[in-house]
């Protein structure tokens, strides 16, 4: 497990006299082990939301991931990092790189059709479901935060270790209910609303959406919550709201 | 292998290439299947938009003995189309999957293709005769007054323009609730499975309104869920064994005569992971995306990311030859997992006599493995080699260090240019290669 992303680059631990050592030992300029295994993290969560609007997630590449987040989740625990705060500085610093990077790792042919358009009608729809099942339980820890981190305004805080564990394992469960048909109590969520502000790319990759409603999944919940729309023009009017997405991403 | 010299090497050469010159590329047009049937006369394949188009190899020209027959168009015809699922608001994307040809029983062709959620059994059948002289009707099909018939003639067959017809003759659908993966049939000719993320399939060919249930990984809590099916395949002499991989890279080897269900493997194929390379990207490129028996039924072929294995039907714990792909791409898995390039899924296969073996890679690169001589060779499917009967150079991708002249760095791969999909045919040194968009048809020179 020593060598995760470079090779002959010490793993990190807390000690800031081993981080200077341990960089000056490795190649210049390359992040410390915990924050390339942070990035992981935040890459492999935002990956896990974002999914094609009108198409079912791929059941494989979602299980491999959340796979890769528990790793991850389990080698922070036994490291002890989980209980860390960091800072927003941080925060702020990663997301910049993530944004970034995705952009740069997507296909020209993709960003010419605007094809990987974030949108999470289809998620949030499933989530509304498990939010009706499992409210009274989310309400209840609603206050603690969990990833993507760096999109939510203030810091990955955690309570207590066992407890955020606890909701990040729901999270990452919440996330495997909704590659499941619905259940048959969806039906009221059939009708239930859209926000329209998910569709809007900037403000979801900003994070600036706020939580109107807590006590969804906790890893959706910097996107806000349904509010009330017009329920039998929910596919006409993901459909064009997808289509303004697209038009203005192809003609940027 | 090419260049290299010897005499049992194969000098590749290019024959063909079908498909837009464009580099702006229609997404309809992706491949996503390539399959020769079973003599080799016809090569298929399936596209993004639903659409099969079918390839027959010409008769052998005697007076070109130097090269073997051309493919050309023998059928088109669209399989699936877009559907939209109401309940979940999803769509169900029309891209074929899969394409498996059955045996040749009659003057007909079979084949079975399938989508995410449905398997279609089509008839392409050839029509060369059409009946002329009916008593009531006119040649263009308008009806006679038939009091202007006086006499009686018996219609006879005249010959036509060949017209080649496909036709839908089953429709499996509504067995699955996650994305097919797999179709394979049976050595019965009878049956057949399919395989998706979570469960497996058995049908009867003739049977469209219900199958069984033969493997089904599906936790009761989806909280649970660890691992999916990949790929499934029916062995190909017993027709009561298949095997299936997994994400985890495990493959399971069943027999149906030992349950209905076939929950608990007879085999269970796992080679221990090497500690010294562990990340955390090990279980991602540890996932098969494809397994493929060897034509003799004794070895079976297992694609990862990184590597093809051999495996011995008769030895679980470890495979018995194992060829690094792209060994290079080691240490650019973050960066492929970042862009999603660690998720290609790319298939594999064997030559006729299961002395090679060959799957696909990056910059419109694929890999030939000798078996025998343990040589190996990375050639090119691209324009640039238009001619027919161009030997094609071997490539060579340099990994670290200096770079010599020819040689690819890794930074300059294009991981656009993604050939997941390769079919040999299973008597003659030809072989199928699909880019993105283009097929590729490459023979041996034949002196």
């Amino acid at each position: 497990m020593d060598t995760m992303f470079v090779r002959g680059l010490k793993r990190k631990c807390f000690d800031g006299e081993e981080d200077i050592e341990g960089t000056l030992a490795g190649i210049k300029a390359i992040p410390s082990y915990n924050l390339q295994r942070q990035s992981l993290l935040d890459m492999s969560l935002v990956k896990l939301q974002l999914c094609h609007m009108l198409v079912e997630p791929n059941l494989c590449r979602s299980v491999l991931i959340a796979n890769t987040v528990r790793q991850i989740q389990e080698e922070m625990t036994q490291d002890g990092t989980w209980q860390m705060i960091n800072t927003q500085s941080t925060g702020q610093a990663s997301l910049d790189r993530l944004v970034s990077t995705d952009i740069l790792c997507r296909s020209s042919r993709d960003q010419a059709e605007g094809k990987h358009v974030p949108a999470y009608s289809t998620f949030n729809k499933d989530f509304e479901c498990d939010q009706a099942q499992d409210s009274s339980e989310t309400m209840s820890t609603a206050s603690s935060v969990q990833a993507p981190r760096s999109l939510q305004s203030n810091v990955w805080e955690m309570e207590n270790p066992q407890e955020n564990k606890g909701n990040f394992q729901k999270s990452l469960d919440q996330i495997f209910e909704t590659l499941e048909n619905k259940s048959p109590n969806s039906v009221e969520d059939l009708f239930s609303e859209v926000d329209n502000s998910y569709y809007d790319l900037d403000t979801m990759l900003t994070g600036m959406m706020s939580n109107t409603k807590m006590g969804h999944c906790d890893s959706l919940e910097t996107f806000s919550s349904p509010t009330n729309t017009a329920s039998n023009s929910n596919c006409k009017s993901d459909l064009n709201d997808l289509d303004h997405i697209v038009e203005i991403l192809v003609e940027s | 292998m090419a260049g290299a010299g010897g005499g049992n090497d194969i000098q590749w050469c290019f024959s063909q290439v079908k498909g837009a010159v464009d580099d702006d590329v229609a997404e309809a047009d992706i491949i996503s299947t390539v399959e020769f049937n079973h003599s080799g006369e016809l090569l298929a394949t399936g596209d993004k938009g639903g659409r099969v188009v079918i390839f027959q190899q010409e008769q052998e020209n005697k007076t070109q003995s130097h090269s073997r027959g051309e493919y050309n168009v023998y059928s088109t015809f669209q399989s699936h189309e877009p559907e939209f699922d109401y309940l979940k608001s999803l769509e169900i994307e029309e891209k074929i999957n899969k394409i498996r040809w059955l045996p040749q029983k009659n003057a007909a062709q079979f084949l079975l293709s399938t989508n995410d959620k449905t398997i279609k059994l089509w008839k392409i059948s050839e029509r060369d005769k059409r009946p002329e002289g009916y008593n009531l009707k006119e040649e263009d099909g308008r009806y006679r007054d038939p009091t202007t018939v006086t006499t009686l003639r018996v219609p006879v067959f005249r010959p036509m323009d060949l017209m080649v017809e496909a036709s839908p003759r089953r429709i499996f659908a509504n067995a699955h609730t996650y994305h097919i993966n797999s179709i394979s049939i049976n050595s019965d000719y009878e049956t057949y499975l399919s395989a998706d993320d979570l469960r497996i399939n058995l049908w009867h060919l003739e049977i469209t309104d219900r199958s069984f249930n033969i493997v089904d990984i599906k936790p009761a809590n989806m909280e649970e869920l660890t691992e999916v099916i990949t790929a499934a395949e029916f062995h190909p002499n017993s027709c009561s064994t298949f095997v299936y991989s997994s994400s985890k890279g495990t493959i399971r080897l069943c027999d149906m005569r030992a349950s209905a269900l076939c929950d608990r493997h007879s085999k269970l194929f796992e080679e221990p992971e090497d500690p010294s390379n562990r990340s955390f990207f090990s279980e991602i490129i540890s996932s098969i995306s494809d397994v493929k028996f060897s034509h003799s039924g004794r070895y079976m072929m297992t694609r990862d990311y990184l590597s093809v294995k051999i495996w011995d039907l008769n030895m679980e714990n470890r495979p018995v030859e194992t060829y690094q792909v792209h060994e290079y791409l080691r240490s650019k898995l973050c960066s492929l997992y970042e862009n999603d390039c660690i998720f290609d899924k790319f298939e594999c296969c064997w030559n006729g006599s299961d002395s090679i073996v060959m799957t696909g890679s990056y910059n419109n690169f694929f890999r030939m493995f000798d078996r025998n001589s343990k040589r190996d060779v990375t050639l090119e499917a691209s324009r640039e080699n238009n001619k027919p009967r161009t030997v094609l150079k071997p490539r060579k991708v340099c990994a670290s260090g200096k770079r010599k002249k020819d040689e690819i760095s890794v930074d300059s791969l294009d991981f656009n240019k993604k050939i997941l999909h390769t079919a040999w045919h299973p008597k003659e040194n030809i072989i199928a290669v699909a880019t993105t968009n283009n097929l590729y048809i490459f023979q041996d020179k034949m002196n």
